[in-house]
């Protein structure tokens, strides 16, 4: 097949944006239930990520001017089409060809909404903004250690940064090492409990997103449910075993994802905010030695082979 | 937001949230800040000083947009009626579009209330689509805190 048209129906179908908008609102809509189940409540109805989608849409926005207001307007349509580009690159059917990046253009563009994030709160010059932004840059430096780590371990023990050479090797003890780094990440790059600093909402309101409203804020959540998709996307390709069939290979990736989801929701609803120095030592003493513990195991095994 | 109530109607709204009531089940999630908000929804008299404070938070809330007032108090300003600190009741500061009366109302009342409140704002959507963006009159952000605005 034609190159141009498998990258294009990768970014554009599966597992791109016709894949991943309804995506992201569903996983939207199961973490707000299954925290709600887990608090006891019904939670809301199936198609509330859409309808409030649709509803911010049709909603005005504040006066914004001069080149701060144009920034303002930038950030969250950068991070979505961040977001859109991260999931587009996941390896999830067989050898389908086209274009192929590697991880660390994947890692780039995941992190690139988050970058979005702590620039908007600073550009809505709000306080809890500024706050927010701040907390979120200071959980970015501390996850993203033990992320850019765990996946050096994995692209070191696999000898390869290709994302469809690593989707087809066999999984390694050492890449499960690399792949529970990585879960325990997600909670922080997600923004959910126990490190929902940068959006704390009894705290700061919502952080950086404060002064957003309307369309631009619905962009927002389009890129969260997005980055939720990929992230939740990445761990799902590097855990699932090698599929030659590709509707198979494309239900192994959904569910995976779905039960990665609904974990961290569980995670979520079980736990508390906590400290944002609590959380820096946390990633930096606790889960650091994890790491490193992965990544010097994964050159030794790659220094004697 | 408490525009000097006496706390007990708030206690009711933040009970409509919990267990037993599940306001999000009908998709009503509470916003902290007032430009996520579509619904406004008032406690209190409206005291002189929380007039220009209920306000600003008011012209905060993006339109299309609709204000609930909860408790008697906005309504008719309750027993504090005649009170020279007062500015109340609410319709004399901004408009409102739905009131549930009661000293506190129940939080089902309060939840049906919200209910309403969207309905109208469904109707107020599909007459006038909104312009892009909102009148100038619109205050800048700051630091008002402002709690008890729920969002559908």
């Amino acid at each position: 097949m034609n190159p141009l048209i498998t990258a294009l129906a990768r970014l554009l179908i599966f597992p791109g944006l016709l894949f991943a908008v309804p995506a992201a609102w569903f996983f939207l809509w199961v973490e707000r239930k299954a925290v709600a189940r887990m608090q006891g409540r019904i939670g809301p109805p199936f198609m509330q990520p859409f309808y409030d989608f649709v509803k911010l849409l049709g909603k005005q926005t504040p006066p914004r001017s001069g080149a701060g207001g144009l920034l303002m307007r930038a950030w969250p349509l950068i991070a979505v089409a961040s977001a859109a580009g991260a999931v587009g690159l996941l390896p999830v059917l067989p050898a389908s060809g086209g274009f192929e990046g590697d991880l660390i253009l994947l890692l780039a563009l995941l992190e690139l909404p988050s970058m979005c994030i702590i620039a908007a709160g600073f550009s809505s010059r709000s306080i809890f903004g500024e706050i927010g932004s701040a907390r979120e840059a200071v959980l970015s430096v501390s996850y993203n250690i033990v992320f850019l780590l765990a996946i050096v371990s994995i692209a070191a023990s696999q000898h390869t940064f290709r994302l469809e050479a690593l989707a087809q090797l066999p999984a390694s003890p050492l890449r499960w090492l690399g792949v529970l780094a990585i879960l325990v990440c997600l909670p922080a790059k997600l923004h959910l409990n126990p490190f929902s600093l940068p959006n704390a909402e009894q705290e700061i309101y919502s952080g950086p997103m404060t002064e957003y409203a309307g369309p631009e804020l619905a962009m927002w959540e389009l890129s969260h449910g997005l980055e939720w998709v990929a992230a939740t996307g990445l761990v799902a390709t590097l855990a699932a075993p090698y599929l030659a069939v590709w509707w198979m290979a494309a239900l192994v990736f959904v569910a995976l994802s779905f039960v990665i989801v609904l974990m961290l929701s569980v995670v979520a609803a079980a736990t508390a905010r906590i400290q944002i120095d609590t959380t820096v030592r946390f990633y930096w003493q606790c889960t650091l030695i994890f790491a490193v513990l992965a990544i010097s195991s994964a050159l030794f095994m790659r220094l004697r082979s | 937001m408490n525009s000097g109530s006496c706390n007990g109607c708030d206690i009711e709204l933040i009970a409509s949230l919990t267990p037993r009531y599940d306001a999000e089940q009908l998709g009503v999630l509470l916003q902290g800040s007032p430009r996520h908000a579509d619904i406004l929804c008032i406690t209190g008299p409206v005291t002189h000083n929380a007039a220009k404070a209920v306000k600003t938070v008011y012209d905060q809330v993006c339109g299309p947009k609709a204000v609930v007032a909860i408790g008697s108090c906005p309504a008719s300003t309750n027993v504090f009626i005649d009170s020279r600190t007062l500015d109340g009741p609410l319709s004399r500061v901004i408009p409102v579009d739905v009131f549930v009366p009661g000293c506190p109302p129940s939080p089902s009342a309060i939840i049906a209330g919200v209910a309403k409140a969207a309905s109208i704002l469904a109707e107020r959507a599909a007459q006038n689509p909104a312009p892009k963006t909102a009148p100038e009159s619109a205050t800048q952000p700051d630091a008002t805190p402002a709690t008890g605005e729920a969002h559908l």
